[in-house]
C-alpha cells in the first residue's frame, strides 16, 4: 500500500468511455468501460454510482454474466478477466489469460466459457477469437489457460464480431470479408463484398450485429450502407439487401430485442431506427451532439443507450425519445481554451462540444452546463473548417467572460471576440459585445485585469495576437439610446514591440503591471499610462509561458522558454534572479498562494515541480507523474483549506491541482491514501457467489450475519442490541429510494429490527432447541411446524420473513402465548 | 426481328400460349395473334369489352383470360387457327389491370383499382374480394393494383401504386406480408419458376428482388425478404421477367436489361455479365454515297439530310470547320397509322423506298439547285407485302425487296419515275421465313439474302438464277456485305463470329478458315452488341470496316490475328504507347471506342467516313420526365 502522506495521482474523470459497448443490468444500471475502470451509472438519476477499479490497463469489454445477472465480466488489455459483483463493486474472481484481451463476449449457451479476442502469437496485427474456459475452482485469482480458437483473422474492434441467434453461429467482419462460423455444424462460410472506392469512401465493413431470433446479419460499412445478409448458410445462394441513409461510416448497429427494428448510428450523430428491415420505414433521433460510437439495448428493450465519441452517454427510450444524458467531461477534439476555473462556480471550464464551452463540476463528475459560444450549426463532416472556440478568460469575480472563436482558413482566419456578461436573473452568460476581427491574425493569449476590490470601470481585457500587437479593451458607456445595455467594450490601446508576434500576456497581482511576451522578449507595461517599463529576455528561445508571482513573491516574473529554461526575473532590480534548465510545458500559478506549478516533459514522462519564485529550489518534485503528455493544468481553490500534515504538501492546502493529459483524462493529486478514498461499501466482504445478489438480499445478508453473530455471543446480545440493529435501519434509510425493494418487503425487516424481544427469542429458540422441544411435544401440531421453520431460519432468511409476517397477522393469540413461554426461558438463560 | 407497330393499337399484354403462339392484346380492344414467320398480325379478334388492359394464359396454354376496361374478365379457348370466346366471368365495375392464373388453372386473381379479386374458373364466380388500401389510413388517392401473381401455395402477390408489394392469403383474405419498396408505384412483377424469387419493377426505374428464405437455419418457416435492388433504368420499369438465372426488365427508357443472378451462375463469364439493349439491331440509316445524302428512318416518318463538307484538312483530334452546313432536305411522313418497317435510299440519292406492314412506297427525288422536289411513283407493282428489307443496286438501276417466304423481288427502276417487276427469287428448297437482310455486289452481279431461318442464299443477278447457299450456321446473321473487288461475302453472326465466303468459288476463303482455326479474341466474342454494318475500304481490299453500337473496327486481313493474351485496346489508348510497344500490339483488329451509341458508319469515298451517333441523352430528353428523386449531396 502507499506509504502515508505521499501524493498519488488520481484519475478523476474524462477518460475515454469507448472501450466497449455499455451494458444495461437487469435492474436499470448502466455499466460501461471507462479507461481502466468499469463505471456504474444509475439510469434513473444519471449518477455515477460506482467506479470499479482493479484492471491495470484499458478495459476492453464488459458483459453481464449470462447465468447470474448480478455479476459482470470485464476484460482488459492487461490480460485478465474479472468477475465482479457490481452491486457491491467487489471483484469476485480474476482469471488471468495471459495475452492482451481486446474484446469480450459472454454467451448464455456456453456454460462456463467466454469468448475473447486476442492477438495471434507470433504475428503482428492478426487477431483471433478464442473461447476461454473459466474454471470453477475456489480462490480469487485463477489461471484460465484453456483456450480454443474459434475464428482466425478477426478484427480487433469489439464491434466487428457478433454472436447470432442463441449462440448458433458467430460472425466476424474484417475489411471486405465476412465470415460466419456455425458452432454445431462446424462450418465456416466466407463472403466478401467487392472492394469499391467511391468518393464517399470504401465499402469496408465497420460493424456487425446479429438478429436475435432469425438468421439475419446486419453489417455496417464505411460508405454508410447497411447490408442485411440472409441465407448465409449457403455458400453460394446467400443474399443481402441494402439500407442506405448514412453518408459516412456506420459506427454501430443494434437490433431491438425482438429483432423487428434495427438501430444504426454514425458520425452524423443521428440515431436511425429502421423498421421491418425496410428502407422506407425509418425514424430518426437527430442532434445527439456528437458521433455515435456504440449502441446498446437493455435486455427488456425499454431503453437503449448510445456512447458518443465525446464521452457522453445518451439514454433513449424505446419510442426513440431522448431520455437522459450522462455526461462527465466532454471530450473535444482539441482543448484550445486551456483549463480555466470559473470563479463563480469553481467549475472547470474548457472546450466542450464543438463551439461550446463546458462547465465541468469536479466534485460530482458532471457537466454543469454547456454554453453555446459560436451559435452556429455544426455540420458533422470530415474536412470542413468549422468555427471553434480557441480562447476563454474570466474576470476575477466571474462577472465577465471573454471568448475568442476562429475559423481556420489558409489565407485569413475569421476571428471573433465575444464578451459575455453574467446575468444574475437568468443565471447565465449573456452576450454583451461582439468584435469582429479584433486582430488581423490568430489571438495567442487573452487576460482580464484581475483585481477583486476594484470597481467595474477598471476592468481591462488584453488580447495578444500574432499580428504583432496587443490590444487593450475597456468598457465604455453606450451612447446609443436604442441599445439595450449600458456598457459595451471597445479598444483602448494598441501596443507593439519591434514588430514581433505577441505570444503571451499576463497582469501582475495588483493589476499595475502588464507583461506581454513578444517571441524572445518579455515586455512589462504600466497599466495606467501604457508605457513600456522594461524588457527581459533569455535568448535563445522564444517565451512559451509567463506569469507573475503572487502575495509575497509579487515582485517576480516567471517565464518559460521553448529552449528549456525556466527564468525568474526580479521586477525591482530588473535582473534575472535565477534560472533553471527545465523543459516546461505548463506553468500554472496558484491564485491563492505564492506557489507555482510547472509540468515538464522529458524522455516520455511528465514531471511536476512546485516552487516559490523567491527560492530557486523547488518545494516539491514528482517525477513520472504519468506516462501521457500533460497538456494543461489548473489550480482549483478548495472550499475549505485542507489539513495537511506534511510540510512538503503545504502547497496543496488551499487549492487542488488538476491536469489534463493529451488523451483528455483529468487527473489530480491527492494526499489521501487509497484506502481512505474507497467507499465503505466496496470494502464489504464478498457474499456467497451462489446467491444472486440484489439490494434486498444484501440487506438481508447483513442482517443475517448480525443474527449469526448474536447466536455466537449470546451474552453480549442484549446490551448492544440497539447498536447492532441500527445498521440495518441505517442501511434502509440511506440506500437510494430507487434501488430499494418494495415497501411490503421492507416493512417486516424494519419491524423485525425494532422487535427486541422477538429477535432474541428466535435466536434463543435455536440455541436451546432441546429444552424447547420437551415443552413443545405437549403442544399442538401447529407449534411443531413453527419450530422446524425456526430451525431453517439460518438457511433461508427470506422464507423466515414471509413466515413471520403471516404469523403476526394470523395467530395473535398463539403468538402471545408463545412469547410468554419463551420469555420465561430467555430470562432463565440470563 | 421486329413486328412493326401500329399507332392505334398499343400493346398492353403479351403472352405465349399453346406452344409457340404469341398473342397480344391492347387498348384497341383486339386480341391479335402474331405470325412470327411473316412478322405481322396473323388474325385478330375483338374482345368486346373495351380496351384490354391485361391478358394471361393458363399453365397449359389452352385458355386465355383477358381483363377489360369495363371490368369483365373473359376466357378464350385457344384453338388451332385462332381463338374462340368461351365465357365471361363475374363482372364488376373497375378496369382489370392485371390477371394471373393459379398454376392449377382453377382460379384467376385479378387486380383492379383499390381491390383484388379471385375468380373460380369453373363457376365463374368471384370467390374473394380484398380491398388493398384497407390498411392505409386516410387514403386520398386510389390504390391501383398494377400487377398480380398467383402462387401455387395460394398466396396472391400484388404490387400497387403506393409502392407496396403485398402478399395475401386469398382464402382468408388476410394480408400476410407487406413490403414498401418505393415511394412511387410498383408497376410490374414476375415470379420465378420455382416460386422462391420475385422481381418487381418500380416507376423510379429500380427493380427489386424478393426471395423466399427460411427464417432460421433448418426451420420450415419461410419469409419473403426484399434482397437486392437494381437500378438500371431511369424511367418506369413497365415489364419484368424472371428466368431461372436472370432478371429481365424493360421500361419506358427504351432499354432492355438482362441482369444475371450471380448465385445461380456456375462460373463467371460471358453469361454472368449484365447486358443492356437500347437500340434494335437493325439498320435505321441508309446512305447515298455519291450524292452524300443520309436517310433516317423513324417510326412514323423519314428524314433526308445532305451532309456538310469541308475543304480543310487537319490533324487527328481536330474538329474541322465546315464550309457547307448539313442540310435537312425533306421530311417524308408515312400515311396511315402503321409504323415504317424498312426504308432505303439509292446510292445516287434520287430514289427513296419505304415499306409499312401493308404498303410499299417508292419516291423519286429530284434536286434542282437548292430545292428538292419529291414525287411518288404511282404504279408500283403488286408485291407480296410487307417488305422486310429494301436494297438498291449500286448503280441505282434496280431495287431489291425482301419479302415473305424467302422470296426477293427485283424491281427495275425506270426514268423519269417508274418501275417494273423483273423477277422474283425463291430459295430452291423453299422457306417459310421472311428474308430480313440483303446485300448486293458492287458490280451488280450478285445478291445475298438472309432469311429468318438464317440460311444465306446467293443469287446471280445477270441470269436471275440461284447461285449457291452458304453453309448453315446456328446463329442469326446480323450483317453481311459483298466485297466490291473480290466478291467475297463477309458475314457477321450474332455470336460475334466472322466469316468470309467467296461467292465465285462457293466456299469459305482461306482467311476465314484461319480465323475459325485460331478462334477470335475472347474480348471480341464477349462484346454485347452485334455488328450491325459492314463496309469495305476501296483503297485497300484487305480492310474490312465493322461497327456495332459502341465501337468501330478496321479489320486488316493482312495482319496476324491477336491471341487471347494480347489486349484488344482502344486506338486512343494505343496511341499513348511508345512506338515499340505499339509494334508489339500490332494485330488485325483496330478498334475505336469513343462513340456514343453508334448507329451507322459507312465510307463515302476513299477518305471520307460518315458516322451517325445517337446519344442516349437525346432519347431521354424526349421521354416523359422521370420520377423526381432527391439525391444526397446534390
Amino acid at each position: 500500500m502507499v506509504a502515508p502522506a505521499t501524493l498519488r495521482v488520481v484519475r478523476c474523470g474524462g477518460s475515454a468511455l469507448h472501450g466497449a459497448r455499455a451494458v444495461f443490468s437487469a435492474d436499470s444500471y448502466l455499466l460501461c468501460a471507462s479507461g481502466d475502470f468499469v463505471k456504474m451509472y444509475s439510469v434513473a438519476t444519471e449518477e455515477t454510482l460506482r467506479v470499479m477499479g482493479g484492471h491495470a490497463d484499458l478495459v476492453t469489454g464488459v458483459q453481464l454474466n449470462p447465468h447470474n445477472h448480478m455479476q459482470l465480466y470485464s476484460s482488459s488489455v492487461d490480460g485478465t478477466i474479472k468477475l465482479w459483483d457490481f452491486m457491491d463493486g467487489i471483484p469476485i474472481k480474476t482469471f488471468t489469460v495471459g495475452s492482451k484481451l481486446l474484446a469480450l463476449y459472454a454467451l448464455a449457451s456456453s456454460e462456463d466459457s467466454v469468448f475473447v479476442v486476442i492477438p495471434k502469437s507470433g504475428e503482428r496485427d492478426t487477431f483471433q477469437l478464442v473461447s476461454v474456459k473459466l474454471t470453477k475452482a475456489a480462490g480469487q485469482d485463477l489461471e484460465a489457460k484453456e483456450l480454443s480458437v474459434v475464428l482466425d483473422g478477426v478484427d480487433a474492434s469489439p464491434k466487428r464480431i457478433a454472436f447470432g441467434r442463441e449462440g448458433e453461429y458467430v460472425a466476424s467482419v474484417k475489411e471486405v470479408n465476412l465470415q460466419v462460423y456455425f458452432f454445431k455444424q462446424k462450418q465456416l462460410n466466407r463472403f466478401s463484398v467487392s472492394a469499391t472506392k467511391t468518393k464517399s469512401g470504401n465499402n469496408h465493413f465497420t460493424c456487425i450485429a446479429c438478429h436475435p431470433a432469425e438468421d439475419c446479419i446486419a453489417t455496417g460499412h464505411a460508405d454508410g450502407k447497411i447490408r442485411l445478409w440472409r441465407n448465409f448458410y449457403h455458400k453460394k445462394e446467400y443474399t443481402f439487401s441494402t439500407l442506405h441513409w448514412h453518408h459516412d461510416t456506420v459506427m454501430d448497429l443494434a437490433f431491438s430485442i425482438e429483432g423487428t427494428s434495427l438501430l444504426s448510428g454514425g458520425v452524423e450523430s443521428v440515431l436511425v431506427l429502421w423498421r421491418n428491415e425496410s428502407d422506407r420505414q425509418k425514424d430518426f433521433l437527430p442532434r445527439l451532439g456528437s458521433a455515435i460510437e456504440y449502441i446498446s439495448m437493455s435486455s427488456d428493450g425499454a431503453l437503449c443507450c448510445t456512447l458518443h465519441t465525446d464521452n457522453r452517454i445518451t439514454i433513449i427510450n424505446s419510442n426513440l425519445r431522448f431520455s437522459k444524458s450522462i455526461q462527465g467531461l466532454i471530450k473535444s477534439t482539441d482543448v484550445k481554451t486551456g483549463l480555466v476555473v470559473d470563479p463563480r462556480t469553481k467549475a472547470l471550464v474548457l472546450n466542450g462540444e464543438p463551439g461550446h464551452l463546458q462547465f465541468y463540476c469536479l466534485q460530482s463528475d458532471q457537466q454543469l452546463f454547456s454554453l453555446d459560444i459560436v451559435q452556429r450549426q455544426y455540420i458533422h463532416q470530415a474536412g470542413l473548417n468549422q468555427t471553434d472556440l480557441v480562447k476563454v478568460a474570466f474576470s476575477a469575480q466571474g462577472k465577465w467572460l471573454a471568448t475568442v472563436e476562429e475559423r481556420e482558413e489558409v489565407t485569413d482566419p475569421e476571428l471573433q471576440l465575444k464578451l459575455w456578461f453574467y446575468d444574475e436573473e437568468t443565471q447565465s452568460f449573456k452576450l454583451n459585445t461582439r468584435i469582429n476581427m479584433p486582430h488581423d491574425d490568430h489571438i495567442t493569449d487573452m487576460c482580464f485585469r484581475d483585481m477583486d476590490e476594484l470597481e467595474d470601470d477598471s476592468l481591462i481585457l488584453v488580447t495578444a495576437g500574432r499580428d504583432c500587437v496587443f490590444k487593450v479593451w475597456v468598457m465604455v458607456e453606450d451612447t446609443d439610446p436604442e441599445a439595450q445595455q449600458s456598457v459595451s467594450w471597445s479598444c483602448d490601446f494598441v501596443g507593439s514591440y519591434h514588430n514581433y508576434q505577441a505570444t503571451n500576456c499576463c497582469f501582475s497581482e495588483d493589476g499595475s503591471l502588464l507583461a506581454v511576451s513578444f517571441e524572445e522578449t518579455v515586455t512589462v507595461w504600466d497599466s495606467v499610462t501604457w508605457d513600456l517599463k522594461c524588457t527581459f529576455c533569455h535568448p535563445p528561445g522564444k517565451i512559451r509561458n509567463i506569469c507573475f508571482g503572487r502575495l509575497t513573491c509579487s515582485k517576480y516574473l516567471i517565464g518559460a522558454t521553448d529552449y528549456g529554461f525556466l527564468c525568474c526575473w526580479n521586477l525591482l532590480s530588473c535582473a534575472l534572479e535565477w534560472s533553471a534548465h527545465l523543459n516546461v510545458l505548463v506553468l500554472q500559478p496558484d491564485p491563492l498562494s505564492e506557489y507555482i506549478a510547472a509540468v515538464s516533459w522529458l524522455s516520455k514522462e511528465s514531471s511536476l515541480f512546485v516552487f516559490k519564485p523567491n527560492e530557486p529550489r523547488p518545494i516539491y518534485i514528482q517525477r513520472n507523474l504519468c506516462k501521457e503528455k500533460i497538456q494543461l493544468a489548473a489550480f482549483v481553490p478548495r472550499d475549505e483549506p485542507e489539513t495537511i500534515g506534511s510540510e512538503k504538501y503545504l502547497w496543496l492546502r488551499r487549492s487542488q491541482l488538476f491536469f489534463l493529459t493529451d488523451t483528455q483524462e483529468l487527473m489530480t493529486l491527492s494526499t489521501k491514501s487509497l484506502e481512505e478514498r474507497l467507499t465503505p461499501s466496496s470494502k464489504q466482504l464478498a457474499v456467497e457467489e451462489s446467491l444472486p445478489v440484489t439490494p434486498f438480499s444484501l440487506l438481508l445478508g447483513k442482517h443475517r450475519r448480525q443474527q449469526s453473530q448474536k447466536d455466537i455471543g449470546l451474552g453480549k446480545l442484549v446490551c448492544n442490541k440497539h447498536e447492532q440493529d441500527s445498521p440495518a435501519v441505517k442501511e434502509l434509510l440511506h440506500t437510494p429510494a430507487h434501488v430499494l425493494p418494495s415497501a411490503s418487503f421492507l416493512c417486516p425487516i424494519f419491524i423485525n429490527s425494532l422487535l427486541i424481544s422477538k429477535e432474541s427469542k428466535s435466536a434463543e429458540e435455536v440455541a436451546d432447541e432441546v429444552e424447547m422441544e420437551s415443552e413443545k411435544t405437549e403442544d399442538d401440531s401447529d407449534e411443531e411446524r413453527d419450530v422446524t421453520e425456526m430451525e431453517q431460519e439460518d438457511a433461508s432468511p427470506v422464507e423466515l420473513l414471509g413466515e413471520m409476517t403471516c404469523k403476526l397477522s394470523k395467530s395473535q393469540e398463539k403468538e402471545l402465548r408463545k412469547i410468554r413461554k419463551i420469555d420465561y426461558s430467555w430470562i432463565s438463560a440470563f | 426481328q421486329v413486328i412493326p407497330g401500329h399507332e392505334a393499337r398499343s400493346v398492353e399484354a403479351l403472352c405465349w400460349a399453346a406452344g409457340e403462339r404469341l398473342f397480344g392484346a391492347g387498348l384497341g380492344g383486339d386480341i391479335s395473334e402474331y405470325d412470327l414467320a411473316r412478322l405481322c398480325v396473323a388474325r385478330s379478334v375483338d374482345g368486346c369489352g373495351g380496351p384490354i388492359w391485361s391478358m394471361a394464359a393458363n399453365s397449359s396454354g389452352t385458355q386465355l383470360a383477358i381483363g377489360c376496361e369495363d371490368g369483365s374478365v373473359k376466357l378464350f379457348q385457344v384453338v388451332p387457327g385462332g381463338i374462340q370466346f368461351e365465357r365471361n366471368l363475374d363482372r364488376r365495375k373497375g378496369r382489370i389491370l392485371c390477371l394471373s392464373w393459379h398454376p392449377s388453372d382453377t382460379h384467376i386473381a385479378a387486380g383492379t383499382i383499390d381491390a383484388l379479386r379471385v375468380f373460380d374458373v369453373s363457376s365463374g364466380q368471384t370467390v374473394q374480394r380484398i380491398m388493398v388500401n384497407y390498411h392505409v389510413q386516410k387514403v386520398q388517392r386510389e390504390c391501383i393494383v398494377w400487377s398480380i401473381a398467383f402462387l401455387s401455395s395460394g398466396t396472391v402477390v400484388t404490387s400497387d401504386s403506393f409502392g407496396r408489394v403485398q402478399f395475401w392469403d386469398w382464402e382468408r383474405g388476410t394480408l400476410l406480408e407487406s413490403h414498401t419498396v418505393s415511394t412511387s408505384a410498383v408497376l410490374s412483377l414476375a415470379v420465378s419458376e420455382k416460386e422462391d424469387s420475385i422481381v418487381v419493377g418500380t416507376s423510379t426505374g429500380a427493380t427489386y428482388q424478393f426471395q423466399l428464405l427460411p427464417v432460421k437455419m433448418g426451420s420450415l418457416e419461410k419469409r419473403w425478404v426484399r434482397t437486392k435492388p437494381f437500378q438500371h433504368h431511369t424511367h418506369d420499369v413497365r415489364a419484368v421477367a424472371h428466368s431461372s438465372t436472370a432478371l429481365i426488365s424493360g421500361g419506358l427508357d427504351a432499354q432492355l436489361v438482362i441482369r444475371p443472378l450471380m448465385e445461380k451462375m456456375q462460373k463467371k463469364g460471358y453469361d454472368a455479365v449484365l447486358r443492356k439493349f437500347t437500340f434494335p439491331h437493325r439498320r435505321l440509316v441508309s446512305c447515298a454515297r455519291k450524292a452524300r445524302l443520309l436517310l433516317f428512318q423513324f417510326s412514323q416518318h423519314l428524314e433526308l439530310w445532305r451532309l456538310g463538307s469541308t475543304d480543310e484538312t487537319g490533324k487527328d483530334g481536330e474538329v474541322l470547320p465546315l464550309c457547307r452546313m448539313p442540310e435537312h432536305l425533306v421530311q417524308l411522313k408515312s400515311k396511315g397509322p402503321e409504323h415504317i418497317y424498312c426504308s432505303c435510299l439509292s446510292p445516287c440519292g434520287s430514289w427513296i423506298a419505304y415499306s409499312t406492314a401493308s404498303r410499299f412506297h417508292l419516291y423519286r427525288v429530284q434536286y434542282e439547285g437548292d430545292s428538292v422536289s419529291i414525287k411518288k411513283v404511282r404504279k408500283v407493282p403488286k408485291l407480296l407485302l410487307p417488305a422486310y428489307q429494301l436494297q438498291f443496286s449500286s448503280d441505282s438501276s434496280s431495287l431489291f425487296v425482301a419479302s415473305a417466304r424467302g422470296s426477293v423481288h427485283v424491281l427495275q427502276l425506270l426514268e423519269p419515275g417508274g418501275c417494273k417487276h423483273l423477277h422474283t427469287f425463291q430459295p430452291p428448297s423453299g422457306s417459310p421465313e421472311a428474308v430480313y437482310l440483303l446485300a448486293s455486289s458492287a458490280d451488280g452481279h450478285w445478291l445475298a439474302a438472309v432469311g429468318g431461318d438464317w440460311a444465306i442464299h446467293i443469287y446471280n443477278l445477270k441470269c436471275f438464277k440461284h447461285h449457291c447457299t452458304v453453309p448453315m450456321y446456328s446463329c442469326a446473321v446480323t450483317a453481311l456485305a459483298i466485297h466490291p473487288v473480290t466478291n467475297n461475302l463477309v458475314i457477321a453472326y450474332s455470336d460475334q463470329q466472322l466469316f468470309e465466303f467467296s461467292i465465285p468459288e462457293k466456299q469459305y476463303t482461306a482467311w476465314s478458315r484461319t480465323v475459325q482455326n485460331c478462334g477470335l479474341h475472347k474480348a471480341w466474342l464477349e462484346r454485347d452488341s452485334p455488328i450491325t454494318h459492314i463496309a469495305f475500304n476501296p483503297k485497300n481490299p484487305s480492310h474490312i470496316l465493322l461497327h456495332d453500337l459502341y465501337m468501330f473496327c478496321v479489320l486488316d486481313k493482312s495482319l496476324p490475328l491477336p491471341d487471347n493474351s494480347a489486349l484488344l485496346m482502344n486506338q486512343s489508348t494505343l496511341k499513348q504507347l511508345p512506338e515499340t510497344a505499339r509494334q508489339r500490339q500490332l494485330h488485325a483488329f483496330k478498334i475505336c471506342k469513343k462513340f456514343q451509341p453508334l448507329l451507322f458508319a459507312d465510307l463515302l469515298d476513299e477518305n471520307c467516313l460518315v458516322m451517325v451517333e445517337r446519344p442516349i441523352m437525346d432519347i431521354k430528353t424526349q421521354l416523359p420526365l422521370p420520377v423526381q428523386q432527391k439525391k444526397f449531396g446534390t
